[in-house]
């Protein structure tokens, strides 16, 4: 291996192969369309090419692979929910993220770094208790622990009972985790496109034509493709997407933004979380400092990085952590959120017939990358909705039956 | 600072309001099925583009509504709420309803 490399370095030619390769031109017809090339719809391709089959498959992307909320979210893996069906959901996508690297065989940089959540008051104590139980039930490792464990776990966090919200106790995920969001998408692009799978990049749906109440063809940019199937997995575009199939979302689309200091030496292993603050921090491992969970007061479609933002999340890191006063910021960015009422995701079945949704991702979309790919694919070729999913379907607005996850997604990660 | 026109305090920052939702008509208490109810309540337009919304201003509690351009976060006018509401809404339930 080391000669390998030292060949490498001296090569006067850049030898490194690509990935894959990108399809050119577009087909009339295929069996399964998916519009969205990030993580959620790089991974249903790949499901459905390697465990279905499904290869005649073609992913639609507007802008470049995993350009979208895969480059923005924060990376953060967890499955400590608060709902039977929310925790059920996640922890099935924490166990195919620890096996994902070798599901590839491509490095996806997974860290279980774990995760601890601070209760700043006895109501956010409560709440924990509450979470901690149903999740040890459903068998999620996750504890309520004092201030003594807190201080074990991260030492350098600010303990004083002098601040403004003292830490009382916390919430410590030991399956919480972090991985490297681009090489999620790019290990199941390469893994779907490997097998048949044709990735369009620059390539922007501009109408879904319906026959009879069923979806028969997308008009994109670069021309009419007839299809069996089409699967959204838009994420912040869901609502606008959706409406050129007719078909209305429970969806608000606010900016959440997050930001990263220069690298340090390491100093933070687990992921940490302030929902009274509204913020959280952990530390890559290549030392920076990520910063993360300030959604925008209202609703906007533009990922501007903004001042007031900037100010709060500063001073709630800060609170945390003071040696943070002395770090500098790298870049400050957002990502379009799509939020739904009740926090939980819009997957499955829609009105219209073999056309499915995949939406409402709001601030919780990347953790469930691969767990969405399973279930969504399973979906598409044996149009049967899976058991996991089926109580995110669209259908349960209009029965009143909301999976409310707002206390466990607090700090909007 | 971003500013925000209030239609009774004047100019002020935005931080002193709070967003309340697209502005829909209310659909007829009397004829609406528990479906159309569920539209009302949980969907949205989310358009890209001007839309019209309610906002408050918080230390006042003043609602009002405004048109703001989503893509562009421009705020194109504030008006009063009786520009839309200008005529008595009737709440009270009919005898079969009872």
């Amino acid at each position: 291996m080391p000669f390998g490399l030292l060949k490498y370095g001296l090569s006067s030619d850049y030898p490194a192969k690509h990935h894959f390769t990108p399809a050119t031109e577009l087909k009339r017809h295929y069996d399964v369309v998916i519009i969205g090339g990030g993580g959620h719809g790089t991974a249903i391709a790949y499901n459905l090419a390697k465990y279905h089959g499904i290869t005649n498959v073609a992913i639609l992307e507007k802008n470049y692979l995993g350009g979208g909320n895969t480059a923005r979210n924060t990376a953060v893996i967890r499955s400590n929910y608060l709902t039977e069906a929310g925790v059920n959901f996640y922890s099935e996508s924490v166990k195919l993220f620890n096996n994902l690297s070798n599901e590839f065989n491509y490095n996806v940089m997974m860290e279980n770094r774990g995760q601890l959540t601070l209760a700043h008051s006895d109501a956010a104590i409560r709440s924990f208790r509450w979470r901690a139980e149903v999740n040890q039930h459903l068998g999620v490792r996750s504890e309520l622990v004092d201030r003594q464990t807190i201080a074990e776990l991260v030492p350098n966090l600010n303990m004083s009972e002098d601040s403004r919200f003292p830490i009382m106790a916390g919430l410590w995920h030991a399956d919480g985790a972090t991985a490297r969001h681009d090489a999620v998408a790019w290990g199941y692009a390469k893994g779907a496109c490997d097998r048949g799978v044709e990735l369009h990049q620059l390539t922007e749906v501009e109408d879904i034509e319906i026959t009879s109440g069923r979806v028969t063809a997308v008009k994109t940019n670069r021309g009419r493709v007839e299809c069996n199937a089409v699967v959204q997995a838009v994420a912040g575009a869901s609502s606008i997407v959706a409406k050129k199939a007719g078909i209305p979302l429970p969806i608000h689309c606010y900016p959440l933004q997050a930001m990263v200091t220069q690298p340090y030496k390491p100093v933070l292993t687990p992921h940490v979380s302030s929902p009274q603050v509204h913020v959280y921090v952990h530390q890559t491992s290549r030392g920076e400092f990520v910063i993360g969970g300030g959604s925008d007061p209202y609703p906007l479609y533009h990922t501007r990085a903004t001042m007031e933002q900037r100010e709060s999340l500063s001073a709630a890191a800060m609170e945390l952590f003071p040696f943070l006063a002395q770090a500098r910021l790298l870049r400050q960015w957002a990502g379009t959120t799509d939020m739904t009422p009740d926090y939980s995701p819009i997957m499955g079945l829609s009105p219209v017939e073999n056309y499915y949704l995949d939406a409402g991702w709001g601030t919780w979309g990347f953790k469930a990358t691969p767990i969405c790919g399973v279930t969504m694919a399973e979906l598409v070729a044996t149009k049967k909705v899976p058991a996991l999913i089926k109580p995110f379907e669209l259908e349960r607005f209009y029965r009143f039956e909301q999976i409310n996850e707002a206390g466990a997604t607090a700090a909007s990660h | 600072m971003k500013l925000l026109t209030c239609p009774l305090n004047g100019p002020r920052n935005i931080s002193e309001f709070t967003y309340g939702g697209e502005f829909h008509p209310m659909p007829d208490q009397h004829k609406t099925d528990s479906r159309q109810w569920a539209e009302y309540v949980f969907f949205h337009d989310n358009a890209a583009g001007v839309v019209t919304e309610w906002w408050c201003h918080t230390a006042s509690t003043f609602w009002f509504l405004a048109e703001r351009n989503t893509t562009t976060d421009q705020v194109i006018r504030t008006f009063d709420a009786n520009e839309v509401f200008n005529q008595r809404i009737e709440f009270s339930a009919m005898e079969d309803d009872a």
